[in-house]
This record gives structure tokens, sequence and C-alpha cells, in this order.
């Protein structure tokens, strides 16, 4: 190599060959951005080395496997018989509104029998746990640790006891990064709660846990401290999730929309485990026709007048 | 020159161990400050070992980086290569700056690979990170004499052990 020379050599020989081997290595780098941006070759690459990524990670995750292990060793007894007592309540206090909502949702089912609504709210959820690992300041992502082999999929929804957390962008066998709703480039449908103005919420691009609503009408019935769900729309968040709440309302800088920031609901930073949605209830797309109403069309009749009835 | 086996181990363990650190998570107030472990770590071999890292095995310990994060691939490979370029082409005066002078000089070549990042994500299109995203450089300055001495102390061990 030509640096190991230095000694002997005079000072800035090997200046010149030194520049012309960074500019190759830089043009090879640049090349390479492109064409991972444009074509997202990376995770192609990542697919074919999960094998290596996936311990590193693990190994990675360790020590804080270890703190968290050694938290709950170390906790005192009576905090944790009093952590125990608090869970039991609220345990409680769940099942019986739980016991509550099934009825509601008996009476719902039989009311959208009646009204021939056809989509439910049927959930498949799967619990994953974070492996704690940092990738990056740029992008806010997480990573969990269940994988294709577990039947999670890119476009999964994930959510939190508290609220919607993000969206499942890539898979490995074991592993799986989720992109977190707070993520600048993600942006997701929302609906305001109180008054169900639909509305997209993009991650703050401030950097911090916060979600902007940039393009409020001016006129709309927006306040601080309004609930923000999700609206249902674009086919990956089920409606009716909590996403955040309004903190701040201003006009943006053009002055034609109000701009809001909400805190997300989910505990984005701290949350030990979280669901994986399966399934995506609301077809993506405009509803079906609805049946048309009127006699059948083989009673239509002697031939003067003929209908067509379409068939769905 | 005849490595004993001993400083290749240590050589490759110490790049090794870059990658899961540089991953580690850590409380989020200290998220932050958390050094580019694998700079720091590379920027000590270019200075006492040239023979071993040229601006070939940078690109290719940050290709691995890039692998590992999923970001962007040629990310941390092209930011290695402009701070190897630089820690290479200066190696004989950094050498011999005093350890206070060589923490502001990692400080600079930290501070330009963060607007170097910078350059990148803009041309990506990802919008302005937070204030806080110049903490790093800082805190790697800081630990620059920490990792240094630990470095020159594993060597010198291994060679009176060798020797």
């Amino acid at each position: 190599m030509a640096i190991a020379r230095n000694e002997t050599s005079p000072l800035f020989a090997d200046s010149a060959f030194g520049t012309l081997k960074l500019i190759v290595y830089l043009t090879v780098a640049i090349v390479m951005m492109i064409a991972d941006h444009r074509g997202g070759y990376i995770a192609r690459v990542r697919a074919g080395l999960s094998a290596v990524i996936e311990p590193v990670y693990r190994i990675a995750a360790l020590p804080a496997l270890i703190g968290n292990d050694a938290r709950i060793v170390l906790t005192d007894r009576s905090k944790l018989v009093e952590q125990n007592a608090d869970l039991g309540r609220r345990l409680m206090l769940a099942e019986a509104t739980l016991n509550r909502y099934a009825s509601v949702q008996e009476q719902n089912q039989r009311l959208q029998r009646l009204l021939d609504v056809q989509r439910s709210l049927g959930l498949g959820a799967q619990l994953a746990r974070l492996v704690e690992v940092d990738p990056g300041p740029f992008h806010r992502r997480i990573v969990l640790n269940v994988g294709s082999d577990d039947r999670v999929g890119v476009g999964q929804a994930v959510i939190d006891a508290t609220g919607v957390m993000g969206e499942i962008v890539e898979t490995l066998p074991h592993t799986s990064t989720v992109m977190l709703i707070t993520n600048p480039s993600q942006a997701i449908p929302v609906a305001i709660e109180r008054t169900g103005l639909r509305t997209i919420a993009r991650g703050g691009s401030g950097g911090g846990d916060t979600l902007e609503l940039p393009t409020i009408p001016i006129s709309a019935d927006v306040k601080v401290g309004d609930r923000l769900i999700t609206s249902g729309l674009g086919g990956v968040y089920p409606a009716g999730f909590p996403v955040g709440e309004i903190r701040t309302i201003s006009n943006d800088a053009t002055g034609l929309f109000a701009a809001a920031v909400a805190i997300p609901s989910a505990s984005l930073d701290r949350s030990g485990e979280v669901l994986v949605l399966h399934e995506i209830i609301d077809s993506i797309g405009p509803p079906d026709l609805a049946a048309p109403y009127g006699p059948p069309a083989d009673l239509a009749g002697d031939g003067t007048t003929t209908v067509k009835v379409p068939k769905p | 020159m005849s490595r004993a086996p001993a400083h290749n181990a240590l050589f490759w363990l110490s790049l090794a161990i870059c990658f899961p650190l540089q991953m580690m998570p850590l409380p989020p107030a200290l998220l932050p400050f958390k050094p580019f472990w694998l700079a720091l770590v590379l920027i000590y071999w270019a200075l006492e070992a040239p023979e071993r890292v040229g601006l070939g095995m940078m690109f290719v310990f940050g290709l691995i980086g890039d692998v590992l994060t999923g970001d962007l691939l040629g990310e941390q490979a092209s930011r290695l290569c402009v701070l190897g370029f630089i820690v290479l082409r200066f190696r004989p005066r950094l050498r011999f700056f005093p350890m206070w002078q060589q923490s502001l000089a990692v400080l600079a070549l930290l501070l330009n690979d963060r607007i170097f990042l910078l350059m990148i994500h803009a041309f990506a299109g990802d919008p302005l990170p937070a204030p806080s995203f110049w903490l790093a450089p800082i805190a790697g300055a800081l630990a620059w004499p920490w990792v240094f001495l630990l470095f020159d102390d594993l060597r010198a061990r291994l060679r009176t052990h060798d020797g």
C-alpha cells in the first residue's frame, strides 16, 4: 500500500494517488447511494445477509436485555407486590369495560346486519417485543423480534396499548423494522375524534416526538386537546385507533391552512411489547355498488318496458 | 513487517466491537451524545498503523455499517472515506499533536463528517435534523483521549507480552 512507504518516500509523492483513490471511492459510494435511493437495493442486500445482521442486532440489544433483567431481579419485593396489585386492579377495570363492550359489539353487529354494512372490525394481532437497538439518528425506526418467518409482512400496522406506533417497512426472517409515525417521511390519515374532520398527520420535521397536521382548513373546528384517531383511509391503519392529541394550532407559512402539532398517544420510546395487526380491514378503493331496488328482472313483464338490472 | 497475531486480533476485534456499540440503545436523553465509534477507532488505526487501514478498508467497513443500520447503502462508506483521506493526509502532523490538540482535530473531523452526512441527507430529501444532531461530534472529541489511551495501553501490553 502506498502509505506504508511514508518514511522513505518524499512527503507529497503519493498525494495525487491518494486523491485519485478518494475520488474513485467517493464516486462508487455516490453511485451506490443514488441507486439505493431510487431502487432500494439495500433491502435485498440485507435480506441476503440476514443471518449475519440479526445476530449483531441481538448482541447490540444484549446490554439492554441484561439491564432489564437486572432491574427485575433487583426490584424490591414489596414494590413488585404493589405493582402486581395495581395491575390486577387495572385488569379488573379493563375486563369490566371489555364485558360492556362485548354487549355493545353484539348490538353493533346486529345493527350492522340490519344496515347491511359489509365491513367488520375483526382484527388479528400478534404480540411482538422490541429489540432494543438504535438504527441511527435520521430515521425514526424501531426493530421488532418477529419477522417473515412469523408471517409478518411489509405494510402491517403496529400498535401498542395506547395508540398507533407505525408501519412495518422491512422484514428479515426473525426481525422486522418499523417506521414510527413520527418519521417525517411518514404520513398517516387521521380524523379528529370530536368533529370527524379528516386530515393527514405527518412526522414532525423538528426531529422530536411530535406529529404535524399541516393542512387543516382555516375554517375547520379544531381545538387544542382534540384527540386524533386513524380514519381508516389508505388501507394501512384500521379505523378508530388513537393516534395523538393536538397541542398547538397556528397558521402555516402561506396563511391558507391552519397547522397543528400533536403529541403521539403511543409511548413510542419506551414500549416493551407491541401488537402487529394482521388484517387490513377496509379494502382500498370505492365501496361496492349497492344492490338495485325493484322487482327481480324475470318478473319485469311483457316486453313493453324492459328494465336492465345490473348485477353487482 | 511481521505482526504478532495478538495485534491482529486486537485490530479486528476493536473494529468488530464498534458495530454492536454503534447500535446499542441508550436512554433517550443520552442518545444524541453517542459518538461515531467506528470513526474513532478507524482514526486511531489510521494514525498508528496506516499500513493496515487504507481508503479501501474505510470503504469496506463503512459498507458493513450501512448494511447493518440499513439506512442508505454507501452513506457511511463515503463518510469514512472522506474522514480517512483527511486523517491519512495529515497523519504526520496529527500524530505528534498533544492530546488536547488531537481531540480538537478529532472534533473538527467529526464535525466535518456531520456536515457531509447532512449534505447526503439533504440530497436525499430528508428534513433538517434536530439541533441535538450536533452534539455527537463533541461527545466523540471528549471520548477520543480515552479511546487513544485504551488502545495505546492495550498495544503496549501486547508488545511486552510478546517481547
